[in-house]
């Protein structure tokens, strides 16, 4: 039977009433608690777990309701990040580089609106993908050891200079307190404890919600603080709502790449959406800016990281699908919800479970329909969170980023951290250091000193396991190229000039 | 603004709203949401030392609905989680602010004893709390690619004794874990130099199984439940179970390490401790829920749906096996070099 009668016959089952309702249900949640920094999809999916099993849902409709939320919440992400500059999860955080100056040019409508656009872009692209590529994408991320993601996230600093904001020295040294950062806690191979000073809580690091809140969220609360002392205007203004055909167009090119890369990226076990984000933005910015316009507001570097995320999330189905291995800690959770349910992802979950496979792709389709329905007519009053007065805005970002802090670890000690980091983001916005580089240090150190470490180890120590293999050789190839070329570009502007 | 927050949190952990007050109730509603504290006195609670989801989250619940159905408990069980240093936080929270409290009890497994062994508790370890018995469990295992030229155990260990360092394994946990402990002990056992074992950690068992189909390593560590679905499929030969007796469902057919001639268990127990200085009955009466709720349909069929075997051990049987699990590891963690 061909994958399409296949998928028709998921279509069959997505369109059930019930399962409709669950799709709808699912993306509502999703994009309700990817709204709220902190709170996130996995606790959405643990606390309605033990609901699931108790009511005896079918397998199909529970994963239905579940991956709803897990995709809907990458929607919902966006939208604190560009209207506040609260970025909830690492993944959104590349989507404040060019969101809040948007917002901050009055242009706050357009950006939720492509960024939208952009999630159902990716979202819906990466089913096609999804449906077509699976058993091939998943055997090509076996290919995949340690040198190969070393040499993966070598190519994804690479993309460092995109973020720099003008001085890359302040780039460097904003990912080496990032890098720094990610050492704090036990040591990934060994266990032994780093930076900790004895304390427990830091046992297991430092927590991403804690440092980018305390980096954005709090230093933006310091900052307009500030500004409104110094008698600047008391709301930002919300402008014009509605996205123009042409803003559209503008940024459809980078929708596509975003959704590519995201995708691909996706579907590495590990590597999952906050990586390819920061690659997205990279290679949007290298291809495309040309008026130097990017992390100044421009579209279209809302519009590539979003749909990288969106993209990524459905790819990071495919590992936990077809080999039963769980890309990301949501996905981790979905694994058990599926073992639960008596559905063993798998090799062997296309025979088995065709109905579940199928309609949940399916029901995929719908929800990302729903969501986008959901969203655009949405952006109308999200904006209005902007025409809030800054007595109440200000108290109530810091409010909202110490209930997503505490969501965490429920620790007082995390507030502190976040605190004492919304101090230093205050102090590195002050002297123009940039902040994104920061959580790309703080996402990418631990990946790439575990896999080189793991590298090293299967290699005996030797480094050139690193070349060994023609993919990851291919890889430090464009890690190469994308370091060279604005080099070349550079140099062809000397000699014109 | 800020009662109605900590209002449901206690006076210990609030809600952290106390140092910004703020006027739109809407945050007081989404700070309820975040809470996860126990309220003092009434039901009994299951303290999950993880995030929701994870292992010792799902041993909780598990427990939570089978006391439900059977009614061994007053009225509802809450679930707690208190993630944070792989259980360190929660133990250090039941030794020092839940003393003496009967109405818990809190999840644990071989990875507790083993950085209790390790010292990873900072300054706690393991007689601080009292250990009450385990009721699941999973098994070890040792698996190799379907195409691996060795046919049992016997002939893996003879090429592994010949050339140490000829084999790589992978596994879930750290250096010091639990996938690399059972694997030392089997090298030990096997006459393998434990020091000439190469191990390579990765981010749980799924990531390490991937390592193996990819044919990065030759050797897999895991548990039975992570590699079932695998071996259906073809993608994965399990030489061993490092199980007392041979394991059912799709690894029936796999012979124990003893069956081979080593002997080697690696039991991944999933049970409970409760806080210290718990009323003797208070304790006694617990075994006793647990024995119940143990044997009764209900957890058989919670049994099913997470895979796991039957296992019964609490009181005196269950803290002396603790006790003995703590020193081995600890005996090997210090021959290894892991700890001083």
């Amino acid at each position: 039977m061909s994958s399409f009668s296949l998928l028709l016959e998921g279509f069959a089952v997505a369109l059930r009433p019930l399962n409709l309702a669950f799709a709808l249900g699912g993306v509502g949640v999703g994009t309700v608690v990817g709204m709220l920094p902190g709170i996130g999809p996995i606790n959405a999916i643990a606390i309605l777990l033990p609901v699931i099993f108790a009511v005896g849902l079918p397998a199909e409709s529970a994963l239905i309701l579940l991956a709803g939320i897990y995709y809907g919440s990458q929607y919902g992400n966006s939208i604190s990040t560009i209207l506040l500059n609260v970025p909830g999860t690492t993944s959104s955080v590349v989507t404040a580089i060019d969101g809040y100056p948007l917002t901050q040019q009055g242009k706050a409508g357009p950006a939720l609106a492509t960024a939208a656009i952009a999630s159902f872009v990716g979202g819906t692209l990466s089913i096609f993908g999804l449906v077509l590529l699976a058993p091939l994408l998943a055997s090509w991320a076996l290919r995949f050891g340690p040198a190969e993601y070393v040499a993966l996230m070598a190519l994804a600093f690479a993309a460092l200079s995109s973020f720099s904001g003008g001085s890359f020295p302040k780039a460097l040294v904003a990912t080496g307190v990032g890098l720094l950062l990610a050492s704090v806690g036990l040591d990934p191979n060994s266990s032994v404890a780093r930076f900790t000073f004895g304390e427990l809580r830091l046992l297991d690091g430092l927590d991403f919600v804690v440092v980018t809140i305390g980096l954005f969220a709090i230093s933006e609360v310091f900052l307009l603080l500030e500004r409104t002392g110094a008698g600047e205007a008391a709301a930002t203004r919300v402008g014009r709502v509605g996205l123009t055909m042409k803003e559209l167009a503008f940024s459809g090119w980078s929708m596509l790449r975003g959704s590519v890369i995201g995708f691909l990226m996706g579907v590495l076990p590990g590597a999952g959406g906050t990586v390819s984000t920061f690659v997205a933005y990279g290679a949007e910015q290298r291809i495309s800016d040309r008026e130097g316009t990017f992390g100044k507001g421009d579209l279209r570097g809302v519009a590539a990281p979003e749909a990288a995320n969106n993209a990524a999330a459905t790819g990071a189905l495919i590992p936990l699908l077809t080999l039963g291995v769980p890309g990301s800690a949501t996905t981790a959770v979905l694994l058990g919800a599926l073992m639960g349910l008596n559905v063993t992802p798998g090799p062997l979950l296309l025979e088995r479970n065709p109905e579940v496979f199928w309609g949940l792709v399916a029901s995929m389709y719908i929800g990302n329909l729903f969501l986008l329905a959901l969203n655009l007519p949405l952006v109308r009053v999200f904006v209005r969170v902007l025409s809030v007065p800054r007595w109440i805005l200000v108290p109530g970002i810091a409010a909202l980023g110490c209930v997503a802090v505490y969501a965490v670890n429920g620790s007082v000690f995390d507030l502190f951290l976040m605190v004492g980091f919304g101090v230093a983001g205050y102090g590195f916005r002050k002297v123009g250091i940039p902040l994104a580089p920061v959580i790309l240090g703080l996402v990418l150190g631990p990946l790439m000193e575990k896999n080189l470490r793991r590298a090293l180890a299967l290699g005996g120590g030797d480094w050139s396991v690193l070349v060994s293999s023609p993919l990851a050789v291919g890889i430090w190839g464009v890690t190469l190229a994308v370091l060279a070329l604005p080099l070349v570009g550079a140099m062809r502007a000397r000699r014109q000039g | 603004m800020s009662d109605v927050a900590a209002e449901p949190c206690n006076r210990r952990r609030r809600c952290g709203m106390g140092r910004f007050r703020m006027p739109a109730a809407l945050f007081g509603v989404l700070a309820l949401a975040g809470c996860e504290e126990p309220r003092q006195g009434g039901g009994w609670e299951c303290v999950a030392p993880a995030a929701a989801g994870g292992g010792w989250d799902l041993t909780c619940r598990a427990l939570a609905r089978t006391l439900q159905e059977l009614g061994l408990a007053p009225g509802m069980v809450r679930v707690v989680n208190i993630p944070g240093a792989g259980g360190g936080i929660a133990y250090a929270n039941a030794v020092a602010q839940r003393r003496g409290d009967g109405n818990v009890v809190v999840a644990a497994s071989p990875a507790t004893v083993l950085r209790l062994a390790q010292g990873q508790f900072a300054h706690l370890v393991e007689t601080d709390v009292r250990w009450l018995g385990a009721i699941a469990t999973d098994h070890g295992v040792v698996a190799v690619s379907p195409d691996a030229p060795w046919e049992d155990l016997d002939a893996l260990l003879s090429a592994w004794r010949a050339d140490p360092g000829s084999l790589t394994v992978s596994g879930g946990s750290a250096v010091g874990g639990q996938d690399h402990m059972k694997m030392l002990l089997l090298a030990r056992e096997a006459g393998v130099d434990p020091l000439a074992v190469r191990y390579v950690p990765f981010d749980g068992g799924g990531e390490a199984m991937t390592a193996l189909l990819g044919g990065f390593v030759q050797l897999f560590s895991g548990d039975v439940t992570q590699v079932e679905a695998q071996v259906e499929a073809g993608n994965l030969r399990v030489l061993a179970v490092l199980a007392p007796e041979r394991v059912g469902g799709a690894l029936a057919a796999v012979p124990t390490a003893r069956e081979a001639g080593y002997e080697v268990d690696w039991v991944t127990w999933r049970g409970f401790y409760v806080p210290p200085d718990v009323p003797e009955e208070r304790y006694q009466a617990w075994i006793e829920t647990l024995r119940e709720a143990a044997g009764s349909e209900a957890w058989a069929r919670e049994l099913e749906r997470t895979r796991l075997d039957p296992y019964f051990l609490a009181g005196p049987e269950f803290e002396a096996f603790v006790e003995a699990q703590v020193r081995e590891f600890r005996a090997l963690s210090r021959s290894m070099g892991l700890i001083p």
